[in-house]
């Protein structure tokens, strides 16, 4: 591929919020929890506001969440005005997290995304865990999920990266990885919430230090077998030795989530830690 | 928000846990935050570090009473209902054990500028939060009357206290073992009456938030409602705690209990799709 998208976090700090797990960015501010963090990813996004399921929608599960939020959001418009001004001016990186229910409709979100200062890349929510029956486009192919990696990079500006978070399925992840790739995506965050239900029956992602492992591998298997392609990895990571040991195997940067609901400052501690490492 | 209002996460520590009929009554030295309180303000609480714990998820308390200046540092006082498995193993802390402690959290009870008459209604440990209110609303001049509620006696918080800041003093219980046999929604009608209220601030349960906000509008007064549902992380990070209101713009709205509440007008709350799970 001949554009450079450059490195995926603003500054030397390899820690980012994962998608879901830090509100409008405003609450952990608050307690200090954006400090030295390298880039914030917003709640997964969508073309119209949705309302998200009913409750409870995210449970306690042994050393993890299970989590059954159904995309609550306000909507791009609603977005744009009352959420990324904030980020903006807080002088963080953002990435913005969309999913959709067409090509077209991811389209045209990258479109308006591309177009807002601001935004430093767009991830891919391309296969939320808790979301099956929500109407979205149904990306849990490879091939079906590098065409909307295609759909977004089109009109996308050359400053903005396209970051894709496919479906985490250990057994087809190379595959789908290339594919992305192939298609333009300038990094893959792995992993999503792993498939999961909740105790009441609904389809639910589960999150935390249970799914560590599994996420060690995911990002180890494509950073070794894609190496084009750089990997921010995601899955229960808690403070530095956790993004140490996904560093070791190959991520460029590692994002922190539901450890955030345990510890609000996890993020931003295991950031410092880290810079005191260097 | 200025920085010496906002919330701050700190390493606190247990001081003493006392029991005082169902419930523990938990002090901890929790420092900034009891300066920073306002009435209607929660704590989270969370035991361990996440990397010694299988279980993560952090519970959300009602700050019942501050001391900013006690000789062991500024304190908090939690009143706690053990009956999880978070909650039993939180009352047999020993003096001194860490607790990680973020707040002071949410939005406060709003109070009156003026002097008015304010109904303060309350069940169970739930009314924790009407103490504290109670002693402010007394200080800016307000008349200030509170019913309390309660199955029976050893669930009911706080008569003794209530009557040194109240000018009067309702006690039901559903048992009758103290005050009169009843609930809030028997009691409220006259209450509003009688103490002519102007504002009415509720605490509890789901049911008695709806029914005081109910009577309040009824009434032609204001209410404010301390509304507790399950918070899975309490700072406004999850969005696990929907509250379906009716927004200023008169749109309907699903806004967070964490964050946009806890305190909310009554008026605003679509009480019949509340789901506190
Ligand atoms: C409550 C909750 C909400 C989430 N919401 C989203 C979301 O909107 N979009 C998304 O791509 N991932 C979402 N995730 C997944 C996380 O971004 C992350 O990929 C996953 O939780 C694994 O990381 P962790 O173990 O550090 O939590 C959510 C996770 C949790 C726990």
């Amino acid at each position: 591929m001949s554009r450079d998208p450059g490195p995926v976090t603003g500054s030397d700090a390899p820690v980012l919020v994962a998608s879901g797990c830090g509100g409008t960015g405003r609450e952990l501010d608050a307690l200090g929890g954006l400090d030295g963090i390298g880039g914030f990813v917003t709640r997964t996004i969508t073309l119209d506001a949705r309302d998200g399921g009913p409750r409870p929608r995210v449970v306690e599960s042994p050393s993890g969440f299970r989590y059954a939020v159904g995309l609550q959001n306000p909507g791009i418009d609603g977005f744009l005005a009352l959420e990324l001004p904030w980020l903006v001016s807080r002088g963080i990186r953002v990435a913005v997290s969309i999913s959709a229910a067409s090509l077209g409709e991811y389209a045209d979100l990258g479109r308006r995304l591309g177009r807002s200062p601001g935004v430093a890349a767009i991830e891919l929510n391309l296969v939320p865990p808790d979301a099956a029956g929500a109407g979205l486009f149904d990306a849990r192919e490879p091939f079906q999920a590098a065409r909307v990696v295609g759909a977004v990079r089109r009109d996308l500006p050359a400053g903005v990266q396209l970051w894709a978070k496919p479906s985490a399925d250990p057994g087809r992840l190379a595959e789908t990885a290339r594919a992305l790739a192939e298609a333009g995506a300038d990094a893959v965050v792995l992993v999503n919430g792993l498939p999961a239900l909740m105790p009441d029956g609904r389809p639910a992602g589960l999150a935390g230090p249970a799914i560590g492992p599994l996420a060690l591998r995911c990002v180890h298997d494509v950073a070794s077998q894609v190496p084009d392609l750089p990997v921010i990895a995601a899955g229960g990571v808690v403070d530095a030795d956790d993004v140490r040991a996904l560093l070791d195997v190959g991520a460029v940067a590692v994002q922190v989530g539901s450890a955030l609901l345990h510890d609000p400052t996890a993020a931003a501690r295991a950031a410092a830690t880290l810079r005191g490492d260097a | 928000m200025s920085p010496d209002r906002g919330p701050l996460h700190v390493a606190g520590e247990v001081l003493s846990v006392k029991r005082i009929g169902a419930h523990h009554h938990v002090t901890v030295v929790a420092p900034g935050i009891a300066e920073r309180f306002r009435p209607g303000t929660f704590v989270v609480l969370t035991l361990d570090d996440a990397a010694d714990t299988a279980r993560l998820q952090p519970r959300s308390f009602w700050i019942h009473r501050v001391r900013p200046t006690g000789s062991h540092g500024a304190t908090i006082e939690l009143v706690v209902a053990a009956g999880s498995r978070f909650t039993r193993r939180l009352v047999a802390l020993p003096q001194g054990s860490p607790v990680r402690v973020t707040g002071p959290l949410g939005r406060p009870f709003a109070q009156p500028r003026e002097p008015v008459s304010c109904l303060l209604v309350g069940e169970g440990y739930a009314a924790a939060p009407l103490f504290p209110l109670a002693e402010r609303l007394r200080e800016r001049g307000c008349t200030v009357s509170v019913l309390l509620a309660a199955p029976d006696e050893a669930h009911l918080l706080g008569a003794l206290e209530a009557r040194r800041t109240a000018r009067s003093v309702t006690v039901v219980t559903a048992d009758g073992s103290v005050g009169v046999r009843g609930t809030v929604v028997d009691a409220l009608p006259e209450l509003l009456t009688r103490s002519a209220a102007d504002v009415v601030y509720a605490a509890g349960p789901v049911a008695t938030l709806h029914a005081a906000a109910a009577a309040a509008e009824q009434h032609g007064a204001w209410s404010q409602t301390a509304l507790e549902t399950a918070q899975p992380c309490g700072t406004g990070l999850c969005q696990g705690c929907p509250v379906p209101v009716v927004a200023e713009d008169g749109v309907g709205r699903l806004v967070r209990a964490c964050t946009d509440g806890p305190v909310f007008r009554g008026d605003r709350v679509r009480w019949l799709e509340v789901d506190a799970r």
